[in-house]
């Protein structure tokens, strides 16, 4: 192992390149803009190709390109410019292209965006939501081996600290095991053979090859999210075991809370944090299972309440959730404020427990 | 489809044989109305795939609009793709399979209407592809609307008295944007209406993907068909509306030829 200290996007753009990303498009937007600029520089020298695009959606529509002629190929913006890519990501979700979507997002704002998505149809986005830089740099790999996987879009929930912050980090490439088949990407080589490949949401075929057709092909693609639901759940549990409080955050809060929880347990009391990595499929049992001996859960997330859907319909009632969270923004308008500190988070805890300091950070 | 024919006509008493087909066709049912433009167009874009030995090279990026199903009747890599993003997705095609002849199939609505910007991009980055626009000046899937390519006065759904350039401006002409751009290496207009204007866009088609083969640039043929159901004309005059009231405002021939043989 080499451990090297990197900026978060140029691990993350390093670790792309290491899992075999050989095509990126992108539009700049900060806090992505630097992932942008560490593909750009990176991609020559191992022969890929970064785009700067006139637009996210030329830039996500490039990348449904790339992934249909068979390369691992990624994209990415903050929130906003994610919005503008929705039709695409859509498209490759029913069209079964793969591709990595990075959202290096200015907060936890897009909870919903990443999870329900704003395209058209019955598709999901796997999302993983890391920490900090070293599992950014874990789950990048992670993804590009999901997409091929699954033959699927799939997202990456950064947000300018995972983009921004220096950590020492190894970038090697990770086995995965074989990669998986691609003979369905279009190369061209079939055309008059009488088998040339096909892409197309509709799947409906050739008049002498008739394809299965909109209705059965959207209904397997139903049946392969639910597998993916089924399957690929990620979560991290702490201190949970004989929690009274469970605190749920995902992200780069998850570090806040869990300090938070070790303060709180020197001072004896029993609360533990909880934190989804995979923001869809959301761990729903893991999750049930980790709250089912607890008085209730509270929901971080800075943001209005979004996340706290999921850990409802994952509580089924059986303990209650009370959201300590908010919106908080700083002056720029970039990054998250006050309400991501150890401080208010400490207070919005005790508060919620009946134990409260009386400053409500 | 009724039963497969062997893409053949045998016409006893003046004892030819004729194709009726190209031969990376692998159905004649086009899916279309009668009088269409389209089908002309595929057909010779088929051939010329053909005549270049470009079949196993060629990938296919087609947008949404009638044409859409040619994606059913050739035996062609293809990938169907948004609504004006055809370039786009080319350039990513492209890119990654830098030998494949990569062509994007688009109407205008497609192209001039929801993807100008895309179109424009691709030709000013000198995307090594081929795009190719049916411009019939009117939303054909959808029933007679009109187009950003809809000439002025021309009666669509939603212009029923004719466009009017107070109401609605003037028509994109896509082939001379493109041509201003000094990426696009290639770019042609031409005509399905009568038969030399078959034969000439086929050469305009020809000289596209020999331009991208050679690798010298963007290249693009805007290619003017019939739409009588959404010109709301009658079949038989398809071809003759055409010369009439697209033509004064879309003059064909080649624009812009960079790559000349040496």
């Amino acid at each position: 192992m080499t451990a090297t200290l990197l900026q978060g996007s140029r691990a993350i753009a390093d670790s792309a390149i290491a899992a075999g990303c050989r095509f990126f498009a992108g539009y700049p937007m900060l806090p992505f803009t630097d992932l942008l600029e560490a593909m750009s520089a990176k991609m020559p020298d191992v022969g890929g190709t970064c785009i700067n695009a006139d637009s996210e959606i030329e830039a996500v529509n490039m990348v449904l390109g790339a992934g249909a002629a068979g390369a691992r190929a990624a994209t990415g913006s903050c929130g906003q410019g994610i919005a503008l890519m929705q039709e695409a990501i859509a498209e490759a979700a029913l069209n079964e292209v793969p591709m990595v979507v990075f959202n290096m997002a200015r907060g936890q704002q897009d909870y919903w965006q990443a999870t329900r998505g704003g395209g058209w149809g019955d598709y999901r986005t796997l999302t993983l939501a890391p920490k900090d830089v070293a599992e950014a740099v874990f789950h990048t790999q992670l993804l590009f081996h999901l997409a091929d996987t699954y033959r699927a879009p799939v997202c990456l929930y950064g947000d300018y600290l995972v983009a921004h912050t220096h950590m020492s980090v190894d970038v090697g490439p990770i086995d995965f095991g074989p990669p998986p088949d691609k003979s369905w990407a279009l190369d061209g080589t079939a055309g008059g053979t009488g088998h040339a490949r096909q892409i197309w949401t509709w799947a409906m075929g050739r008049d002498d090859a008739p394809g299965p057709g909109p209705d059965i092909h959207w209904r397997r693609l139903a049946g392969k999210f639910a597998a993916m639901g089924d399957a690929e759940a990620r979560y991290e549990s702490f201190r949970c075991e004989d929690a009274e409080w469970v605190v749920v955050s995902f992200g780069t809060a998850g570090p806040f809370i869990d300090y938070v929880v070790e303060e709180l347990r020197a001072e004896g009391l029993r609360v533990g944090s909880f934190r989804p990595i995979t923001l869809w499929p959301f761990p729903e049992s893991a999750l049930f299972e980790a709250a089912s001996r607890a008085r209730g859960v509270l929901v971080y997330e800075v943001n209005a309440g979004q996340m706290i859907d999921d850990v409802r319909l994952a509580l089924r009632g059986q303990v209650p959730a009370s959201f300590i969270g908010g919106v908080s923004i700083d002056a720029s308008g970039m990054r998250q404020g006050d309400l991501l500190t150890v401080a208010a988070i400490r207070s919005r805890v005790l508060d919620a427990i009946g134990v409260g300091s009386g400053d409500n950070g | 489809m009724s039963e497969r024919s062997t893409g053949t006509v045998h016409i006893e008493g003046a004892r030819r044989v004729a194709s009726t087909r190209a031969d990376l066709q692998v159905s004649e049912d086009h899916h279309l109305c009668p009088g269409c433009g389209h089908p002309v167009a595929w057909r010779i874009l088929l051939e010329v795939i053909q005549e270049l030995s470009l079949a196993q090279r060629a990938i296919g990026v087609v947008g949404h609009g009638c044409y859409t199903n040619i994606v059913r009747m050739a035996d062609i890599d293809f990938l169907q793709c948004l609504h004006g993003r055809a370039p786009a997705v080319a350039t990513g095609v492209k890119r990654v399979q830098p030998q494949a002849a990569v062509f994007t199939l688009q109407g205008d609505g497609d192209m001039a209407s929801e993807g100008l910007a895309e179109v424009l991009h691709a030709a000013a980055r000198a995307e090594k592809i081929t795009a190719i626009m049916l411009n019939n000046g009117v939303f054909g899937d959808t029933g007679g609307q009109m187009t950003a390519a809809s000439v002025v006065g021309q009666r669509t759904k939603t212009s029923l008295e004719g466009r009017t350039p107070e109401l609605h401006g003037y028509p994109v002409p896509v082939a001379e944007l493109v041509a201003a751009l000094p990426g696009a290496a290639y770019v042609a207009r031409g005509a399905v209406n009568t038969a030399g204007g078959v034969a000439q866009t086929k050469r305009y088609l020809k000289r596209a993907f020999e331009t991208q083969t050679s690798g010298a640039g963007f290249s693009l043929v805007e290619v003017l068909t019939m739409c009588p159901t959404g010109w709301f004309v009658p079949t038989a005059e398809g071809p003759g509306y055409l010369a009439e009231s697209m033509q004064p405002t879309y003059p064909t021939g080649a624009l812009k030829d960079l790559h000349r043989p040496a």
